[in-house]
């Protein structure tokens, strides 16, 4: 960090009169320190620009609409013309197809994450780990337009039972979902699995564990504190997720904990709405901002929790 | 004491051959959760490749979209998508490297805002996508900015999206400079923005242009927040200009792939797959520019 308004001070500076401070005032500097800090503070301003526009609507939204028939609702039809505002549907949407992509990412995820750190040879790391990246760098299209076109008719031909999942369902985007946060939970547990000191797996080893118990008893339990926000960032980014559950798990809002079912998220209804046009004003249009702010609290939540939960993992170990 | 590392310390095997044999079944499951992931990704990019193969020839790039199928090309996205990626580099790179000038060297650490302005660019980079598109929705499509459907308008989205990304990218870049080389340009009487200007950035440069284009293949690749500020309106021309509406390929494949007929998906994989060379072309020049000009300290 620059700091150049350290004074010297000599012994003696009085009765000789020098100074080795800056004898002139430098503008040029100060104008473009200011233009920097202009530039930081877009950041301010996306964010208050994010609250303002979620706040104005969402709250003429809930004088319309009680915040009770709307959290507490299972009907959701707000583009009707007799418009019913249980948000429910959506959520438990959400829920469902978040869960799903977890079960999928986080023993992947974490499994991926053990083994490049407990077992892999560094050559074999320095393979695995671009590839594990290149998974994130897929765009959301292409991992819908996969679950639509190749998971959907997978899963219904080998599925096992009476009803096979339909053209839309919450599986095959949820295990598309899951595949595309895999790299997030595999990256940052590998973290703190790698910040976990190896004086603790020696000393196991040294009292004779053998590498599967230094792995699950001790390694494991070290880095909890990172793999918890590994867990929570994925989560996150699940519920975040649009293009996947638009084009994979329908338009149609469905009340029900069944997987297999179509089902509308919060994402993919605020991707309805924004396409459909609604007019500034009208309570559909504000209906997209009601659920938006819903969406932004969760993931700001979550977010908060984990950004807290790596930094005293990473100072714990640094 | 030396630290070995767990692959290579010498270790006593298990004793009992249960034991043994859960160790080897535990580190064959691990393994095998690599293999799922890496089995799922060939099986994405064969199926898309198998399934849009037979559309992937000029006809793709020169025809404009048409509601039928044999008809349809990705002329228009494409022209969109490099419209609007131009608009969000020029917007987006220079202020992020700004701001990350001013959080890397100016900033004091200790001081509660600065901590708050660096608190906060963590969460916009993680808020979701489609947020960011509520927010050119009210913003700058209709209400303050009100530039319409306009390249500009899903540019200046977009940046928003990418910004931190950049901001965190040119950070590491930053950091990753010796302190020595400041402290010298300090010494022989540089103002702060001279050694900064003259010396840190110019070597800061290769990781700055791989984060920047890093940044720039998240955003080629987001739909969420232009279905918000574009559409899905039916585009049958190249951008005129930075105010003319647009599409871009991920708006286009959705499209397709929203049709019923099946031949509308063949195209929509060809486009996949154009899109995905894309992304290969931009990450590939990324990854030789951070190779070729990163100085190693």
């Amino acid at each position: 960090m620059l700091h150049s308004s350290v004074t010297v001070q000599p012994p003696g500076r009085r009765a000789r009169g020098l100074s080795l401070t800056r004898t002139r005032p430098r503008y040029g500097e100060a104008l473009i320190k200011g233009l920097l800090v202009l530039c930081a503070t877009i950041s301010i301003l996306t964010t208050v620009g994010i609250v303002v526009a979620l706040a104005g609507p969402t709250v003429e939204f809930f004088q319309e609409v009680g915040p009770g028939s709307f959290f507490a609702g299972t009907d959701w039809a707000p583009l009707f013309s007799s418009p019913r505002f249980g948000v429910l549907p959506i959520v438990t949407a959400t829920l469902v197809v978040t869960a799903v992509a977890l079960l999928v990412a986080v023993p992947l995820g974490l499994g991926a994450a053990i083994y490049l750190n407990e077992y892999a040879r560094p050559r074999t790391r320095k393979v695995i780990k671009p590839i594990l990246e290149l998974l994130a760098g897929i765009p959301t299209v292409v991992y819908g337009f996969f679950a639509l076109t190749f998971v959907t008719p997978l899963l219904q031909k080998i599925w096992l039972g009476n009803d096979p999942p339909g053209i839309y369902n919450g599986l095959a985007a949820g295990l598309v979902m899951g595949i595309m946060i895999l790299p997030i939970i595999a990256s940052l547990s590998d973290e703190a699995i790698a910040a976990v000191p190896h004086s603790l797996r020696a000393g196991a080893l040294a009292l004779g564990s053998s590498r599967m118990q230094v792995a699950v008893r001790v390694v494991v339990p070290a880095a909890l504190s990172g793999i918890v926000a590994a867990f929570v960032l994925g989560m996150s980014r699940a519920i975040g997720e649009t293009m996947i559950v638009a084009m994979a798990a329908g338009s149609l809002p469905n009340f029900t904990l069944d997987p297999t079912q179509p089902m509308q998220t919060m994402t993919a209804f605020i991707a309805a709405v924004g396409l459909g046009d609604q007019p500034e004003g009208t309570i559909g249009y504000k209906t997209l901002f009601a659920v938006g702010s819903t969406l932004f609290v969760a993931t700001f939540i979550m977010n908060v929790i984990s950004i807290r939960l790596v930094r005293r993992f990473r100072e714990v170990y640094e | 004491m030396s630290d070995a590392s767990p692959a290579t310390s010498t270790q006593l095997p298990p004793s009992s051959r249960s034991a043994r044999f859960k160790d080897k079944a535990f580190r064959s499951i691990l393994f095998g959760s690599i293999v799922i992931a890496i089995v799922t990704l060939i099986a994405l990019l064969v199926d898309i490749y198998l399934t849009g193969q037979p559309r992937l020839n000029a006809d793709l790039f020169q025809r404009f979209a048409s509601s039928l199928p044999e008809r349809a090309g990705a002329r228009a996205a494409i022209a969109g998508t490099l419209w609007v990626m131009g608009v969000t580099a020029v917007l987006c790179i220079p202020v992020g490297v700004a701001a990350a000038i001013y959080l890397e060297e100016f900033a004091d650490k200790e001081r509660w805002y600065n901590r708050l302005l660096e608190l906060n660019i963590q969460n916009l980079a993680a808020v979701p996508s489609i947020v960011y598109g509520i927010l050119g929705l009210a913003f700058i499509v209709r209400g303050f900015l009100g530039l319409g459907r306009s390249v500009l308008a899903g540019g200046l989205t977009l940046a928003l999206l990418v910004l931190p990304i950049v901001v965190i990218a040119s950070r590491e870049a930053l950091r990753s400079v010796p302190s020595s080389i400041r402290q010298a340009a300090l010494a022989l009487g540089a103002t702060p923005w001279q050694a900064i200007s003259r010396q840190v950035v110019p070597i800061a440069v290769p990781g700055i242009a791989t984060g920047s284009i890093l940044a720039l293949s998240r955003a080629i690749g987001e739909a969420a927040p232009l279905l918000l500020v574009s559409g899905l309106t039916f585009i049958t021309f190249t951008p005129t200009g930075v105010n003319s509406e647009f599409t871009v390929l991920p708006l286009q494949i959705f499209n397709w792939t929203s049709r019923p007929q099946e031949e509308f998906k063949v195209v929509a994989a060809a486009a996949t797959v154009v899109l995905l060379g894309i992304l290969l072309l931009m990450n590939s020049f990324a990854i030789w520019l951070r190779n070729r000009y990163q100085t190693r300290w």
